[in-house]
């Protein structure tokens, strides 16, 4: 056994480079973090403004024009300028790392993708400037109402919403493109498809989806665009056409769009509910093709966005079937995670915490799912505050936590500096009981008849608005502690060694930060599955030596 | 600082590196890619069934012998180009730039033959949903031609710098994929809307 000692001492690198054309994923990944953030702020603003307006029954902080751009604004910044973005930026991050691979596929397109995102996130805000302000048919952009342009104007802010979303779609598929790539072709050796980390392949069933989606919201935007501004009919009734053909077009991406949020979610707990509990993941395989049961059935259940909008009754029936047949790989998951849960020691540090709430939300969320997904009950509560309150529930509770466990558990790995657990603890404390304080009262909102999208509402409904009301200030207040944990850990926090979490999978035997080429020509061989935690066996060929390699770094480093 | 790694026992394992990666992308972003057209066809299928008037006033239906030509000519074009790729396999690369410049110029003629069509029709972009579909789908199926051929071009110019092509060229696969691509949804759409005429 030979030991060959790199001279990694280059010089360390500049900030600069997260402002500039870089084609290393590492960067590019906290460059989409960072970015997506920076929206995340402003989609959260408009929360802010929304729930404001909310705490009384009637409609006094903004005109009722403005309410209805800032819904529509608060939807599209947070889905396609801060969700997608940041897992983006998770997957930039983790896959080549996990799979020991030098880079992405394509590293050039890769940073296009990520470049796209500030100017479509530019070309969105800019809207709220235009004649008309910004887009106010809702996110979901239905025709009639958004195919109409009273002022007349080129450019409206139904416009620029398309353009906008039309250029998320390009750079979204981009991405698509590099990591499904990157996962089939440059896997570590030894590393077969059942030894390949969860979130690998939760990040592969998510962008596989993308591929078959996303089309088909971009030809039926291209044909939106087309009514808008070219005089066609396709949705126009009065010319032949069928609004209802758009709500097909639409749903089924945006349908399998909550599973590209939610499944890399899912690998995020199925990575770290091993780590913290020291057991191994309970049913790696089933959860790892759970994943891909997921993608197939997710694509065959998009009409049950459409229960009311006249589909037949066969179409319902057949779409609440299939709609609840997803309950079945998702309860595998579920169940996987509590196996492996079940008599573990657990830790219960920041990452666990939010895993655990982000679990808790997530079963909730599943449970109302259910319901919607029933026709009788969907016909009465569709489009009223049980909606919204179901589908925060999943996107805020589980997808938004589960994201912040992943920040927090691989901040030391990418930044080489340990995150503070004490505002974190706090962070999750503001953020579970803001979370569920509310989205909860959306719910009995929902039931008792509370329409979504109005900016005053009949008095019977104020108490439940006041409590969510507070709970989104809650949410709001909560982010305070995690921004002033991020920039002052990355500062000054202390030094993160390799694997401070005891964690097993390929990155950990990275140093933290990894080199600019992670492992470059030196990838160890895969020997044995992941998770094998209290097991005794090594992951790879010459772990130990490899630890102690990076261990004596470390010390020669602090001794320094 | 200075990290230590075990050497690895044999050579570098990624040697097999970047060569296939743009082949295996490409495939991938055509998947993709079929399903705009997918979700054309079925759009313009449920318009069409559902329609009460599907032909606007003074239209009769379309023509289909200019059109049959033009499938003939963007049919035979997938031959020409496999040809292409079988005298670059056999090393021929003048055999190669023959061929090419003839799917090229069968490409180009196809345009041409598109332009025609669409320049003697009596109906317009905005004539219902007949019209807002038919020039959508042999629009963005012309535009898939065009880059077709843009890509050609571009192959083509490439093939005359030295040593480019020894080892096989994957652009050159990956245009002639692209281009098989664009000739089996010109057959779905020509089916779709030439020869389902009646609703």
């Amino acid at each position: 056994m030979t030991l060959a000692t790199f001279p990694a001492s280059e010089p360390k690198p500049s900030w600069t480079r997260y402002f500039s054309f870089n084609t290393d994923a590492k960067v590019i990944g906290i460059q989409y973090i960072v970015l997506a953030f920076f929206f995340f702020l402003i989609g959260g603003l408009l929360a802010m403004i929304i729930r404001g307006e909310l705490i009384t029954p009637e409609a006094d902080l903004v005109d009722r024009t403005v309410y209805n751009g800032i819904y529509t604004m608060h939807g599209t910044v947070m889905l396609f300028l801060f969700i997608f973005p940041v897992l983006n930026g998770l997957n930039n991050l983790l896959i080549p790392t996990m799979i020991g691979a030098p880079d992405m596929a394509f590293p050039r397109l890769n940073a296009v993708a990520f470049w796209l995102v500030p100017i479509f996130g530019v070309l969105l805000m800019s809207s709220f400037f235009v004649p008309g302000g910004p887009a106010y048919s809702g996110w979901w952009s239905y025709p009639p109402v958004s195919i109409q342009n009273p002022l007349g104007h080129l450019i409206s802010g139904q416009g620029l919403w398309l353009t906008a979303v039309a250029l998320s779609g390009v750079s979204s598929i981009m991405g698509a493109v590099n990591f499904v790539t990157t996962i089939i072709r440059m896997r570590a050796p030894g590393m077969g498809w059942f030894r390949m980390p969860v979130f690998c392949w939760t990040a592969l069933a998510a962008q596989s989806l993308q591929l078959i989606g996303l089309p088909s919201l971009t030809g039926g935007a291209i044909m939106l665009l087309m009514d808008l501004v070219a005089g066609t009919t396709f949705y126009d009734p009065a010319g032949g056409g069928d609004p209802v053909l758009y709500q097909h077009f639409f749903w089924f991406y945006s349908h399998p769009a909550v599973y590209v949020i939610i499944l890399p979610v899912f690998g995020i707990f199925s990575e770290l509910f091993p780590v913290y509990a020291r057991k191994p993941l309970f049913g790696y395989v089933y959860v790892a093709l759970a994943s891909f049961i997921i993608v197939g059935l997710g694509l065959i259940v998009w009409v049950h966005h459409m229960f009311p909008s006249g589909v037949a009754e066969w179409m319902r029936n057949l779409f609440m079937f299939t709609t609840m047949l997803i309950a079945v790989p998702t309860g595998v998951k579920v169940f996987a995670w509590l196996g492996t849960l079940w008599r573990g020691k657990l830790r219960l540090t920041t990452p666990m915490l939010f895993c655990l709430g982000g679990l808790f939300n997530f079963v909730f969320a599943g449970i109302t799912g259910i319901m919607l997904a029933t026709v009788p009950i969907d016909l009465h509560v569709s489009n009223t505050y049980f909606v919204v309150g179901h589908f925060h529930y999943v996107i805020y509770g589980a997808a938004v936590m589960g994201i912040f466990a992943g920040i927090y558990h691989w901040f030391p790995k990418f930044i080489g500096r340990m995150p503070y657990e004490g505002l974190g603890k706090l962070h999750f404390l503001l953020t579970f009981v803001g979370a569920n304080l509310n989205f909860l009262p959306m719910h009995p909102l929902g039931l008792m008849g509370m329409p979504r999208r109005v900016s005053s509402y009949d008095p019977e409904f104020a108490f439940w608005n006041v409590l969510a009301s507070l709970g989104a200030f809650l949410l709001g207040v909560s982010i305070i502690p995690f921004l002033l944990n991020m920039v002052s850990s990355w500062v000054r926090g202390p030094k993160a060694t390799h694997n401070p979490w005891n964690a097993i999978g390929l990155e950990w035997l990275l140093p933290s930060p990894p080199a600019e080429d992670n492992f470059g020509e030196h990838v160890p061989v895969v020997i044995s599955r992941p998770y094998g935690y209290g097991l005794g066996k090594p992951l790879v060929e010459h772990q130990a030596e490899i630890e102690q390699a990076l261990a004596l770094a470390e010390q020669q480093e602090a001794a320094r | 600082m200075t990290t230590a790694y075990p050497a690895p026992n044999a050579e570098p394992q990624h040697v097999e590196g970047h060569e296939k990666h743009n082949l295996t992308g490409f495939i991938i972003f055509l998947c993709s890619e079929s399903v705009i057209f997918l979700a054309f066809f079925s759009g313009y299928a449920l318009l069409k069934t559902s329609a009460l008037d599907w032909l606007p006033p003074g239209v009769e239906g379309l023509e289909w012998q200019m059109p049959l030509i033009n499938s003939v000519v963007l049919v035979s074009s997938s031959g020409t180009i496999y040809l292409a790729e079988r005298a670059m396999a056999k090393g021929n690369i003048w055999g190669f730039r023959a061929f090419w410049l003839l799917t090229m110029a069968l490409g180009s003629y196809f345009l041409y033959g598109q332009a025609v069509e669409w320049s003697g029709l009596q109906f317009g972009f905005t004539s219902g949903t007949f019209g807002g579909t038919f020039y959508l789908l042999t629009g963005f199926h012309g535009l898939h031609v065009a880059t077709g051929v843009g890509l050609m071009t571009l192959m083509l110019i490439k093939s005359f710098i030295p040593g480019n092509y020894n080892g096989g060229e994957q652009g050159v696969q990956a245009t002639s994929l692209f281009w098989h691509f664009v000739d089996v949804i010109w057959i779905i759409l020509f089916v779709l809307i030439y020869v389902w005429q009646r609703s």
